[in-house]
């Protein structure tokens, strides 16, 4: 068996050797790694150093791939010097490797400009998981930022450390941003957008030096000025690792050089990835150095003949909101290209296409990248335009969804980052049988790295598997393509207040019915009162307090606590009915009133006459309480059931949850008042209270869960807040108690709830209280509308004669 | 209140009387129109849903969309027309402007695009 010796073990290398595996090899493989960490995905560092993954998350091959595939992976060693005469390569420990073939996959390096002060302490480059690692540890909230490069990395390094709460400003040498992918205009147009994320652009600076003593505190410009910094990211650029080569005596320039076969000057050495050098290129995006893997796994197992022959630059920034695309040449300059341009510039959206003899030979995209596929096809195989001339800004519209599947070749290349074209996928998902796109990532690598063609694999999953089944959908919505848990975390960390800020920075500044009522929540649930409440964002029940009918008229229900009235509230209840010619009076499942058929305009009149708060019938909120009567008249019961309700529910009224919550006590297991049914119910016993919670009689009907038993009314009442508070932190919007514990399950609830630590407890409460300290009866908006014209309908100025 | 009876232009409110992305009813020359608030302008359509009479201007704005409270149907506020609806549908748009702080609009001028069936 041939020993074959890999030196780098990062993104070209290990997809090299994957490519050679697909060729079942007569090789013994060594990886030699002078990281640390199994082969990560680096195009994603920039989602880590976001918190939008983990490092867990950006994992591509595990130990389990080195182990199944017989790989010797050597982490943390590196590779000092290799002995052309005598086939070895020497590692840091001195241990000599023999080898029959040797592939150098040694990347490249962070490029750091000759600056006085890059030594200081708190300087830092982001190259790696261990960089990212560094910078996370280092940012906090409030801290001063600065980013020298206003490149691709530098960008999403800027965008990463603002999301974890760092004033940040990008610096950068020229005049645009992404000079080298993007125009004059397109530079401007992501300045400003890059700064409506609240990100500080300076252009063009000059570092000079970095200032501080032992550790930074600032930057100094060529022009004499200077600006503040806690903490500063170089991010100047790339260049190839090649000293290794270089002191092997193999020809290097710039990078290592390759022919077309990625063969270097060595006959048994090879070059592959960011460290290469290729008819005078060098590289630093992804989708060529796979395209280098493909052709170099044939070479090196002896079928050699596929040609690597370089690739059109491209470039695509991964910022969610602020999208950019930018591929083959910038200079529309040169003789013989033409421009084709559309611009908006109040939706940001700017693409430019050069076209030269007709074919595509440059594009830049910004605030729209959904094409980039399209030109990068056209790039590669320098597709003839003529037919397409009528639709080189949009596609034609595609009235049936299978058309743009159906259009494609089977060479179209799906995923750009592992070199997965459509072929590859429908054979795949014939031969394995796969349905979703979990099984088509595993088996293909499709869409497993920077994620950004799972649309189009799910639409070629539509087309052609036989049974496709839509992945359970985490994210929001299409405005704001994130989960309620990265939402939480997002609007605490970066401290935003209202729905249309979290939109404008995270989502599509629209929003929709879905999210902002959504967000609306989240917010009053986060801030306790302190975030800027937003009416548009709501429901029109949350508008005015009552729930829309099939007429567009209201419904009314006053709070009856504990379903326990009273003759001067029956009596007042009698006479709104009769006054505002309400067309039905309706006894609730919930023991209280109903008052169908309110105007809109009479709402604040009805609640005023009727001196009675809100029952929440309209809202996502605190229903009721139901009860039996108990000690005070059952002869049965053995718990004091009315007084516990109405106790209950005065503690929680008025509070918003992410669903409906109704809740039930009963003085005795018989369950009188249904209370097993209930998203929180209290069964009394004798002696005890059950606490049992996520029962439903609705839509489904489930039998509550048994959280705790306990001996007293005031601890009862405790466990209920504590599960209370909990599902209003941790359910996702519109989930009730029922699928909530059902998602969680019944023992993680408790130990987080009843069974946490006195300090966890206290905590969850006190957030509680906090709330609760705020929550006001939304009635008295009676007195105090939230705008002039919330209940009114509006009477024109003057009316005409038509 | 007075009697315009030279433009076909009518003076609907001061456009404090709407909050940014909300819409209000109000019932000009036997018509009920809604008017939004979008921010940058102002934009009137029919208040009724074609779907089930729901009343619009009680909706949720989504950018230039707005959703019917009832059952969700949504209507481009440009256009008038029924926006991912099951069936084609659309509603009527009218001319509005604002001038010296109050909403115009133009209720003669009503437009209504058909959808094409055809598409749908």
């Amino acid at each position: 068996m041939k020993q074959l010796v890999v030196v780098g073990n990062g993104m070209a290398g290990v997809a090299c050797v994957e490519q050679i595996l697909k060729h079942h090899p007569d090789f013994e493989i060594t990886i030699f790694g002078d990281e640390t960490h199994v082969n990560y995905n680096r195009i994603l560092l920039s989602s880590v150093l976001a918190g939008e993954k983990s490092p867990e998350e950006i994992v591509l091959n595990s130990e389990d791939w080195y182990r199944d595939n017989g790989i010797r992976a050597r982490l943390g060693v590196r590779i000092e010097r290799i002995d052309r005469a005598r086939r070895l390569a020497i590692d840091s420990t001195g241990a000599e490797t023999p080898y029959g073939k040797l592939i150098l996959a040694t990347g490249s390096t962070a490029f750091v400009p000759p600056i006085p002060g890059a030594g200081k302490k708190n300087v830092h480059v982001f190259r790696t998981l261990d960089d990212t690692r560094e910078l996370i540890a280092k940012s906090r909230s409030g801290l001063k930022a600065v980013v020298i490069g206003g490149g691709l990395l530098g960008l999403e390094a800027a965008r990463g450390l603002q999301l974890r709460g760092c004033h940040v400003s990008v610096v950068h040498l020229m005049d645009t941003l992404m000079e080298r992918q993007l125009d004059r205009p397109a530079g401007e147009l992501l300045r400003r957008k890059i700064e409506d994320l609240g990100i500080r652009v300076l252009l063009p600076r000059q570092t000079q030096a970095l200032l501080g003593n032992g550790r930074v505190d600032g930057v100094k410009f060529a022009s004499g000025e200077e600006i503040e910094a806690d903490l500063v990211v170089i991010a100047a650029g790339i260049k190839p690792n090649a000293w290794l080569a270089r002191e092997s005596g193999l020809e290097v320039r710039r990078g290592i050089l390759v022919n077309d076969y990625l063969e270097t000057s060595d006959p048994d050495i090879f070059a592959v990835g960011e460290c290469t050098e290729h008819r005078g290129q060098t590289f630093g995006l992804v989708a060529p150095l796979m395209e280098q893997g493909k052709v170099l796994a044939a070479t090196i197992t002896g079928r050699r003949g596929p040609v690597f022959t370089g690739a059109a630059p491209a470039a695509k920034l991964k910022i969610m909101g602020v999208e950019i695309f930018s591929a083959g040449a910038v200079d529309a300059s040169e003789p013989g290209v033409e421009v084709v341009r559309y611009e908006d510039p109040s939706l940001g959206i700017y693409k430019k296409l050069l076209v030269k003899d007709n074919r595509l030979h440059g594009v830049i995209l910004v605030g729209d990248t959904s094409d980039d596929r399209r030109y990068t096809q056209w790039l590669r195989e320098e597709t003839d335009l003529a037919p397409h001339r009528r639709h080189l800004l949009f596609p034609p519209p595609a009235a049936d969804s299978g058309l743009e599947v159906a259009e494609m070749p089977g060479s179209f290349v799906v995923c750009g980052c592992n070199g997965v074209n459509k072929d590859d996928i429908v054979h795949a998902i014939h031969e394995h049988g796969i349905n979703t796109l979990a099984e088509l990532k595993d088996r293909t690598r499709a869409s497993s790295s920077c994620g950004s063609c799972s649309g189009l694999c799910e639409q070629l999953l539509r087309a052609v598997a036989p049974e496709f089944e839509e992945e359970t959908r985490t994210t929001l919505c299409a405005c704001l393509p994130f989960s309620y848990e990265q939402l939480r975390e997002i609007v605490r960390g970066q401290q935003l207040k209202s729905v249309q800020e979290v939109l404008n920075v995270y989502g599509n500044r629209k929003g929709c019915e879905v999210c902002k009522p959504a967000l609306s929540y989240m917010l009053d649930m986060l801030w306790c009162g302190r975030h800027d409440e937003d009416r548009s964002a709501r429901f029109i029940n949350d508008r005015v307090h009552a729930n829309i009918q099939k007429d567009g008229t209201f419904s009314v229900v006053p709070r009856m606590r504990g379903g326990v009235t009273s003759p001067a509230e029956l009596r007042r209840i009698a006479d709104v009915a009769e006054k505002y010619n309400v067309p039905m009076v309706k006894v609730t499942g919930s023991q209280r009133i109903d008052l169908l058929g309110v105007k809109k305009s009479d709402l604040p009149r009805v609640w005023a006459d009727l001196g009675m708060p809100s029952g929440q019938a309209y809202t996502k909120g605190v229903r009721m309480v139901k009860t039996c009567v108990g000690t005070e008249f059952c002869r049965f019961g053995v718990q004091d059931s009315t007084r516990a309700g109405i106790e209950l529910e005065h503690r929680l009224e008025n509070l918003f949850t992410p669903h409906k919550v109704k809740m039930g006590v009963v003085g005795c297991p018989r369950n009188c008042a249904e209370a097993t049914v209930k998203d929180i119910g209290m069964v009394g016993q004798d002696g005890s209270w059950q606490v049992v919670v996520g029962g439903a009689a609705g839509k489904s009907v489930r039998k509550a869960d048994l959280l705790i038993t306990v001996e007293t009314t005031a601890e009862a009442l405790d466990a209920c807040e504590l599960f209370f508070q909990y599902y209003r932190e941790n359910a996702n919007y519109l989930e009730r108690t029922y699928d909530f514990v059902e998602r969680l399950g019944i023992e993680a609830i408790r130990k987080a709830t009843v069974y946490s630590t006195d300090a966890e407890k206290r905590k969850l409460l006190e957030r509680l209280r906090k709330s609760k300290a705020i929550a006001k009866d939304a009635w008295l908006e009676r007195d105090t509308p939230a705008n002039p014209t919330q209940f009114v309908q509006i009477e024109p100025l003057e009316t005409t004669c038509s | 209140m007075l009697i315009n009876f030279e433009s076909r232009w009518t003076r609907i409110a001061p456009t404090a009387s709407i909050p940014p992305r909300e819409g209000r009813a109000v019932t000009v020359a036997g018509a009920e129109l809604a008017i939004f608030n979008l921010g940058e302008r102002f934009v009137t359509i029919s208040n009724q849903c074609p779907h089930q009479g729901g009343p619009l201007c009680d909706g949720i704005v989504s950018g230039a969309v707005v959703v019917c409270p009832l059952h969700g149907w949504r209507f481009d506020l440009n256009t008038g027309l029924a926006v991912r609806a099951s069936l084609p549908a659309c509603v009527e748009t009218y001319p509005t402007r604002v001038e010296d702080g109050i909403i115009l609009v133009d209720v003669a001028a009503a437009r209504r695009i058909e959808p094409n069936e055809a598409v749908a």
